[in-house]
């Protein structure tokens, strides 16, 4: 890899990855603060429009953050990726419009209201504002997936004269059968986010003894939504996920599963360490047969190996792919795990004092951020060497024109930027954490 | 199709710049123009429900342009990779210069803030400025269409000119003088008192350094790319650009002179007509650059014959053409919004309440 291609892939991975640390948490407390909403209006109780006014302070730090680390990605398509840019730009650029175009200013025009506005407002608008709010980051999510679900499995286009790609269905292109689980598993994956957020700080209020009728409102919203949404996430977004890359990337899948041969009764891999010389995993704790089942769900069916596939076409970095795969499957089966017996406890009316559940769900709040970062890991790497499925190599499609040198300038200066973002966010969050519900709302 | 395409961009930046345009102004007299705490949050609250929408236009014309002109925003964007990086950084700094600042009720806290959001946005006005005088003056595209700029060369003209030469930059100051005035033009709007008054002072004392640079500007664009007025030549349709362009600089002289005590309620339409007046004047200079630049998107300071025109710059017609469906449906969806908000918060700011 030549260090241009690889100074490139930096920069948008980096960037990225930052970026959709936030969209993830807004994506899934908005629907929850809708719930709050809700809640309020129909019960009539002061307490969960307080509830929904401190949640609403955190999401609008939290948007903030989202905006000035999402602007930057737009533009990267064009800066750094511009060869791709203008083969598929005919394509995906309308994609991307749309979500500015649609859910962007659906967003902002509300987020104001939502966030400054209740007095302004009789209650109802106000409960639709946060439902305007909830739509625009939704329906912004659907768009960056469609974008994302077309570079996996390209539909809707035809080739120019020019060599280039443009669009020649705006249906097929909307409605990509990728999209659609993509879309559900992704977004399920934001709301578990949400989900252990909200349990996690309610935990915390509980074992701390402070605010403990807005923690046990947190507790139950968010162990509710995060037992419906770990088990989503599995099946049947999961399922049907990984069912679209054995169909049409099956060497992702062997890479991702660390199937190096072809084997009868392919097992899942449990844990162990690839090992990509020797075509391996060493010390493997597995489960035998059952990858068939996973894919032509027979138990026990043969399976081809990374070997099967010619070499230019396999993912290249089967390690991290392997594990960004195992980290994100093993965090998920822990979710459901810790969410059931949540759940569990809390319909037994045990919830609350059981300090040693409070303390897991307190302390598993970064999990979400990992595991969804693993899988966004997962379908990048995973679609390697392709930049566009079958159409485009990565490797032919970054800006020929922009330096190493200038390319890891601007790298330097993001990773400078958000380290200082990312410390601003920490501190302006865990003060509205440790200030609590009752407290008042910011003003400019 | 392609020509229509040119026109949406380009009326969606200008909306753009009418817009965030003021966001940038007000930012840029912000720490001149309040006196103490509160006249600071009142020009804030001025801003605060209705930047980050505004901002929105740039995202969704950068879209736009993607879809329509996939090799413009490749080759522009690519080219111009530093100042547009350094764009990306300017608009983070602006946008959280705004919105931690309120957070905390501490001086330090908020005085940095508040130097942050004044100088960021200040930066903005001329790099933003200064990329049209690029355009306008024109890259050392290849035969591929593609080009990359450094910072600068000798800040002097030729086929290989750097983003910075003394015309982008004459283009910079213009635009900063501009946006001031019509930041300063919503303040004094939005505003009540002393802080009004000051506002308004402020665009009336930078009045005659817009007409100066504003006529500096046409003789520098003439001297850099004489080509410039063929379009005018050729279509009559285009002396509307200067007719808007002399009136709404009239009109802004007219509405901000110096009179006696006058009502309030005269103040204020002719606030409103001072501040309409300006962002007559950005529509008509920046329509007057696209009208002169068509067919042109980005011409080449190298060989003509390596500019970027619409026709060989544009998507395929069935994108066009399923573009602007959507496109449609969407821009009234989005004008509804903004109607909706700017009407709610419609009046002169007040301190009290919540934020905004």
């Amino acid at each position: 890899m030549d260090s241009a291609l690889l100074i490139h892939r930096l920069h948008f991975a980096f960037t990225i990855t930052f970026h959709y640390l936030f969209p993830q948490l807004t994506m899934g407390l908005a629907p929850l603060i809708v719930v709050l909403k809700t809640l309020a209006l129909r019960r009539k109780d002061g307490i969960y429009n307080q509830a929904a006014r401190f949640w609403a302070r955190i999401f609008g730090i939290n948007f903030v953050l989202g905006v000035v680390t999402g602007v930057p990605m737009e533009f990267q398509f064009g800066t750094n990726w511009s060869h791709f840019s203008r083969f598929a730009g005919g394509v995906i650029g309308q994609t991307l419009a749309m979500e500015g175009m649609f859910a962007f200013f659906l967003e902002s025009a509300f987020l104001g209201l939502f966030l400054f506005g209740e007095k302004r407002l009789t209650p109802r608008a106000h409960w639709w504002s946060a439902v305007a709010v909830f739509l625009g980051s939704w329906l912004s999510g659907y768009f960056i997936i469609a974008t994302d679900a077309w570079m996996q499995y390209p539909v809707g286009y035809e080739r120019a004269a020019d060599g280039s790609i443009q669009l020649s269905s705006f249906w097929k292109l909307v409605l990509n059968p990728w999209a659609g689980w993509q879309y559900a598993h992704n977004m399920s994956g934001a709301a578990i986010t949400g989900a252990f957020v909200m349990a996690s700080i309610g935990a915390f209020y509980l074992l701390w003894g402070k605010y403990e009728e807005y923690g046990r409102i947190f507790v139950k919203v968010g162990v509710v939504a995060g037992c419906l949404f770990s088990i989503l996430q599995v099946f049947p977004t999961g399922d049907q996920q990984g069912q679209m890359v054995f169909r049409h990337q099956p060497p992702t899948l062997a890479a991702m599963e660390g199937l190096f041969t072809e084997q009868p009764g392919a097992p899942i891999v449990l844990i162990g360490q690839p090992n990509v010389d020797e075509g391996r995993i060493d010390n493997p704790v597995v489960i035998p047969g059952a990858l068939g089942f996973l894919t032509y769900r027979r138990w026990g069916a043969r399976m081809q190996g990374l070997d099967a596939f010619p070499p230019e076409f396999r993912p290249q970095n089967i390690t991290l792919l392997y594990y960004s795969y195992h980290i994100m499957v093993g965090l998920g089966t822990i979710f459901i795990a810790i969410m059931v017996l949540s759940a569990l406890l809390l319909w037994r009316g045990k919830l609350f004092q059981a300090r040693w559940m409070l303390w897991i769900l307190l302390l598993s709040l970064p999990f979400p951020y990992i595991a969804n970062t693993a899988g966004w890991l997962t379908a990048e790497l995973g679609r390697q060497p392709w930049l566009v499925y079958g159409l485009m190599l990565t490797a032919d499609g970054y800006s020929k024109t922009v330096s190493v040198g200038n390319g890891m300038f601007t790298l330097l200066g993001f990773m400078g930027m958000y380290t200082v973002l990312g410390i601003l966010f920490l501190f302006l969050v865990c003060r509205e954490i440790e200030r609590g519900p009752a407290g008042e709302a910011v003003g400019h | 199709m392609a020509t229509l395409w040119f026109v949406i961009i380009a009326i969606m930046l200008t909306v753009y710049v009418a817009l965030d345009g003021f966001d940038l102004g007000a930012g840029v007299i912000y720490l001149i123009v309040a006196k103490t705490r509160d006249e600071r949050r009142m020009v804030l609250r001025s801003i605060g429900p209705v930047w980050d929408g505004n901002e929105v236009w740039l995202v969704a014309a950068a879209g736009t342009l993607y879809f329509a002109f996939p090799q413009l925003y490749a080759s522009s964007f690519s080219g111009f990779y530093l100042p547009l990086m350094m764009v990306l950084w300017l608009l983070m700094l602006r946008a959280i210069g705004i919105e931690f600042r309120g957070h905390i009720d501490n001086l330090v806290w908020q005085n940095f803030f508040d130097v942050v959001f004044s100088v960021s946005s200040a930066l903005l006005t001329i790099f933003f400025g200064a990329a049209l005088g690029n355009v306008v003056r024109g890259v050392p595209l290849d035969h591929e269409g593609y080009f990359f700029e450094p910072l600068w060369t000798n800040f002097k003209l030729g086929p290989h000119p750097g983003i910075l030469d003394w015309y982008t930059i004459l283009i910079g100051v213009l635009a900063l003088v501009t946006l001031t005035v019509h930041g300063a033009l919503y303040v004094a709007l939005k505003t009540e008192n002393d802080l009004s008054r000051r506002a308004r002072d402020i665009a009336v004392m930078l009045w005659p350094v817009q007409l100066l640079l504003t006529c500096l500007s046409l003789i520098g664009t003439y001297f850099v790319r004489p080509h410039v007025m063929r379009n005018y030549g050729v279509h009559p349709v285009g002396a509307l650009v200067p007719i808007v362009v002399v009136g709404s600089l009239a009109v802004m002289a007219w509405a901000n002179r110096k009179e006696q005590a006058t009502e309030q309620k005269q103040r204020d339409s002719k606030d409103k007509l001072a501040f309409l007046g300006s962002t007559l004047y950005i529509t008509g200079m920046l329509v007057g650059v696209a009208f002169a630049l068509y067919p042109l998107v980005l011409p080449s300071s190298t060989e003509p014959g390596y500019s970027l025109t619409i026709n060989n710059s544009a998507a395929g017609h069935h994108g066009l053409v399923v573009g602007l469906i959507w496109w449609i449906v969407a821009t009234v969806l989005a004008l509804g919004y903004f109607l909706f908000v700017y009407r709610l918060f419609r009046g002169k700011v007040r301190l009290e309440g919540e934020g905004y």
